[in-house]
């Protein structure tokens, strides 16, 4: 299992949430970035506001943009992140 | 030579273009972003993911260096609260021929649109604030790039 995970948000998620950052104990049966959002959905309704339209989300796993299927495995870092808009 | 700056700061496009002309070749190419004056638009806010976005921006210009043969790629993005007219992005490749320059700065910005960790904030003159959505346009610009070139 990943262990220690450290959450990073960006934009409206991060001023939704109202906070930069978390780090939690990944637990046992969940290996992949989807799974992850649905555990902390059923763990935290504040979670569950944020990321109800998951198609309005996008992941990076220690810094490399994947998608939702994406295995954990032991990375160190996810960022959740609205669609980039820069340029 | 690729050269990637993400900064607060404004830059001298002018100069930056000068120093990759001065690689050589026959051919420079450059585009500038500059927040765009909608009505009633004070400022822009311009978060990004520091950890993440200097190597996004240099994968980029990686892949353009493999698909043409360039002199030299600049690409600089500015972060924080920039105003109307503010210059936020120049993208400038240097080649020996036209087709290669346009066609690689053309690609870097459609890749750095859809892939690159920047997020733009809108602050409007009734003090509202709204985060710009993508564009579909957009999305499909850097698609097109597939099996291009």
């Amino acid at each position: 299992m990943a262990g220690e995970l450290d959450i990073v948000y960006f934009a409206w998620v991060k001023e939704r949430l109202g906070r930069p950052e978390d780090r939690i104990a990944v637990p046992d049966g969940v290996s992949t970035v989807g799974g992850l959002i649905d555990y902390l959905c059923q763990q935290d309704a504040s979670y569950d506001q944020v990321f109800a339209d998951r198609s309005r989300l996008r992941f990076a796993l220690d810094q490399q943009l994947v998608h939702a299927d994406a295995k954990l495995d032991n990375s160190r870092e996810l960022a959740i992140f609205p669609p980039v808009t820069g340029g | 030579m690729i050269t990637i700056s993400v900064s607060q700061k404004d830059f001298d496009s002018g100069a930056e273009i000068r120093k990759i002309a001065d690689l050589g070749g026959g051919a420079v190419a450059s585009f500038t972003g500059q927040v765009r004056g909608d009505a009633d638009l004070v400022a822009l806010e311009l978060e990004h993911y520091p950890a993440m976005t200097e190597q996004a921006l240099r994968t980029i210009a990686d892949d353009a260096a493999e698909k043409w043969a360039l002199h030299g790629i600049t690409i600089i993005h500015r972060v924080g609260r920039l105003q109307v007219n503010d210059q936020i992005v120049l993208v400038c490749t240097g080649s020996d021929h036209r087709q290669a320059a346009i066609s690689a700065c053309s690609f870097i910005m459609d890749k750095l649109k859809t892939v690159a960790p920047f997020w733009k904030k809108e602050i409007w003159k009734d003090g509202s604030e709204t985060w710009v959505e993508e564009r579909q346009s957009d999305l499909d610009a850097a698609a097109e790039w597939k099996g291009r070139a």
